[in-house]
């Protein structure tokens, strides 16, 4: 730590290459060479067609959403059965995926774990995309959404959506906070030299008072450690209290004990299926190889795996001993899983987006790029149609028959409006993540540089 | 006799209006002063009122103008409930043969949007050896109500009167409530009700008689408060021609179904008198009585058994 202070990254002046360089590793940087690799790339022509679709989706959602308000819910395909729909699957898949932030940053920094670090501020932004989205969704479903202030007013402590908008909130802040921490030195570097003009206002807005000064650096990693350490109970908690909304009540297939560790582990899983995909998609847009190395995928792939593991088990917990007892009052919704109208889905999550890749990953050659990107996909989208399956089927499975309402009102399938939304809702958030990259380094320049140099004076020291 | 009573009722009705109409207008002009309603013109016919005071006086016809009915409680009022009472209900299942007048009468009184019930009668009884019966279904108005722990705002309630109620005004329709009903009975107002009167469009809600029902709101059997304080029976009780609901009080301890009153102690007791679900431990207000000895064979409700479309 002490080397980097001392490399005065602000300054002007090149940065002197260091002695050995090229001459002991794989791969040997000069400073400038990292530095050149890692700050945004323009983007191509691919990069805007990209941004273009994205937003295209967002604006239909948005369009949704307008005829939502303008009608009500009924434009939705939710009903008094299946009062909870997409849009609640939706939230609780954006609350599980954005759980990764304080995987990869906090858990493994706390553990000492080196090799992710490049790796920390993809888990942020997505992160903060997908809980800003979570927020952003549970307004989309409320039949009222101009009272949302009445939480403020009268909300009362007992109910678990207050708990759920306190660390959700929270959980929202200390994510920002460890996304822009780190930035700062990194917004120093990418100001090196430029005027202030465009953009660079913005790096200058954000990071103007940041002089690169020991104690700065000091506080700040002080800054980081806090927060890295209150981030895992506030993480644990925006997911086990989401699973609560839920094993708060009496309902077969939610009326469970096991809910919040299955949430967790069921987050921990997509999370890490997320960055898989995006390290693959910087690492092959961006040309970071040299960064996001093969290793990288390759200890990513063991994660996963061990994850998949974790939740597989949970699953187990969950579905297989109440399928045991064949409650009367389960009975219907566990065979409308397994054998029912729902089993198609619940097979292709449980196998497509568990135990296929973790059989994939389980083999060194599994745990390429490539193979990691697909086994990513599909958790990811295994993870999304999970949710719809804890969300759902339970409410289509009261304990008193489903009796005395119109015949829509007994199945469930989202309406265009909801899949517009639901769709304009993931667009949105890979936009946030897109704009991010287009805008900031997506591997931290800072910490590379001083990976980079304690790794050589490691080696130097061992000549 | 009979002439008498008539325009002592109409003598009441006037006074009523006329004291609205004074107290309206108490801020603005008298009414008596020249002008003061304009388009109004005086028609020389006089009504004998009796004023606050307690004289006679005599107000021009053309100044009396009805006035809607107005909330006279306030949202607490309506939060705390009718002082002294536990509202219970009991349900004897031999009596139901799926008449449905219940539910007519509840959704009628109510305005409810006509793809939703307040008060469902279900076939119940599915076992291979047992008996199918007949279950109307009210809300439970629980001790221990689910929606109530749940709710974020406060917008559902449990009143002393042991009442459940919603408050349409400060709901913000997260259906939470919904999902926590093991007893299903709370409804959604999907849309914009399509069954409220014109007269009742403008009116402020009041939780008591929750109506109007609002969009993207939630909605349920209220155990009609309103009628409780006129010391009347609710709709569904009313309306019964087989004496099914009884209605009542548990601190009098009895419960009526207009023709008969029973104590509940009683009446629970002599005919086990149980609760829905009672294992949940949400302590229902609302009992039921098996359908032993039965008025009618289950076959005879399945006449009516016709879906909503």
């Amino acid at each position: 730590m002490e080397h980097s202070n001392s490399m005065k990254l602000g300054k002007k002046t090149p940065m002197q290459p260091l002695p050995g360089n090229g001459k002991h590793g794989k791969v040997h940087l000069t400073d400038e060479q990292i530095i050149s690799d890692l700050l945004p790339q323009k983007f191509g022509a691919r990069g805007y067609l990209w941004i273009a679709i994205l937003l295209v989706f967002c604006l239909v959602g948005v369009f949704a959403y307008y005829r939502q308000l303008r009608y009500g819910l009924i434009v939705t395909s939710m009903r008094d059965y299946a009062s909870w729909g997409i849009y609640i699957s939706n939230f609780v898949f954006f609350v599980a995926i954005s759980l990764v932030g304080s995987l990869i940053t906090a858990v493994l920094r706390l553990s000492g774990v080196h090799w992710a670090t490049p790796l920390t501020r993809i888990a942020e932004i997505i992160a903060v995309a997908a809980i800003t989205f979570a927020a952003i969704i549970i307004i989309v479903d409320m039949g009222r959404p101009e009272r949302f202030y009445n939480l403020f007013i009268y909300g009362r402590l007992q109910s678990p959506i207050i708990w759920d908008v306190t660390v959700i909130t929270t959980y929202f802040f200390i994510s920002l906070l460890l996304l822009y921490i780190p930035l700062m030195p990194d917004l120093k570097i990418m100001l090196n030299g430029h005027e202030k003009k465009g953009i660079y206002k913005l790096y200058s807005f954000l990071g103007s008072f940041w002089k690169g000064t020991h104690l700065q650096f000091r506080i700040s990693k002080k800054a980081v450690n806090i927060l890295c350490i209150a981030i895992v109970p506030v993480a644990f908690s925006i997911h086990t209290v989401t699973s609560w909304l839920f094993a708060t009540t009496y309902r077969p297939g939610w009326d469970s004990t096991n809910f919040g560790a299955y949430f967790i582990s069921g987050a921990f899983l997509v999370g890490s299926g997320a960055v898989s995909v995006a390290m693959y998609v910087f690492r092959r847009y961006y040309k970071l190889e040299n960064y996001i190395t093969q290793e990288h995928f390759d200890k990513m792939g063991k994660i996963v795996v061990m994850l998949g593991c974790l939740y597989l088990y949970f699953n187990v917990n969950e579905y297989l001993i109440p399928a045991f007892k064949m409650k009367k009052s389960e009975e219907g919704f566990l065979n409308g899983l397994f054998i029912g109208e729902f089993a198609p889905i619940f097979w292709s999550a449980i196998f497509g987006g568990m135990i296929i890749p973790m059989i994939v990953l389980l083999f060194k050659k599994g745990r390429q790029p490539l193979p990691m990107f697909i086994c990513g996909i599909m958790i990811v989208i295994g993870a999304w149609f999970k949710r719809y399956l804890i969300v759902t089927p339970t409410l289509l499975h009261p304990f008193l028959p489903m009796h005395n309402v119109p015949a829509s009102y007994k199945h469930y399938f989202p309406s265009w409006e909801e899949w517009a939304i639901a769709f304009g809702s993931l667009s949105g958030a890979l936009l946030v993540i897109t704009i991010f990259a287009m805008l900031f380094p997506i591997i931290p320049i800072q910490e590379t540089l001083v990976e980079q140099h304690e790794k050589e004076l490691h080696e130097k020291a061992h000549h | 006799m009979d002439t008498n009573n008539t325009s002592r009722k109409d003598f009441l009705a006037s006074l009523f209006t006329t004291g609205l109409v004074l107290a309206g207008c108490s801020s603005k002009k008298s009414p008596f002063e020249l002008g003061a309603e304009e388009g109004v013109k005086a028609t020389g016919q006089k009504v004998k009122l009796l004023s606050v005071d307690g004289e006679i006086i005599e107000v021009d016809k053309a100044f009396l103008k009805p006035v809607p009915e107005l909330p006279s409680l306030t949202n607490s009022q309506e939060r705390t409930g009718i002082p002294g009472k536990k509202f219970v209900m009991v349900i004897d299942l031999s009596r139901c043969k799926n008449l449905r007048k219940c539910q007519q009468a509840c959704n009628h009184m109510h305005h409810v949007h006509s793809n939703l019930n307040w008060l469902k009668v279900y076939p119940m009884g599915e076992g291979e050896h047992t008996a199918p019966y007949w279950q109307p279904t009210t809300c439970m108005h629980c001790d221990e109500p689910p929606c109530v722990k749940v709710c974020p705002v406060d917008a559902t309630f449990k009143r002393q009167d042991g009442i459940v109620l919603i408050d349409a005004d400060r709901c913000i329709g997260c259906r939470f409530c919904m999902a926590a009903c093991p007893y299903s009975i709370r409804v959604f107002n999907w849309e914009k009700p399509d069954t409220i009167p014109e007269e009742l469009c403008g009116k402020p809600y009041s939780c008591e008689t929750s109506m109007p029902q609002k969009v993207g709101t939630v909605g349920k059997c209220d155990f009609c408060p309103d009628m409780a304080r006129k010391n009347e029976l609710p709709h569904c009780v009313t309306a019964c021609p087989n004496g099914t609901f009884f209605f009542g009080d548990l601190n009098e301890d009895s419960v009526t179904n207009g023709a008969e009153t029973f104590r509940f102690s009683d009446l629970v007791k002599d005919k086990a008198g149980y609760q829905l679900m009672e294992d949940l431990g949400t302590k229902p207000s609302v009992y039921y009585l098996p359908p032993s000895a039965r008025n009618f064979p289950f076959e005879k409700g399945l006449e009516n058994e016709t879906e909503k479309s």
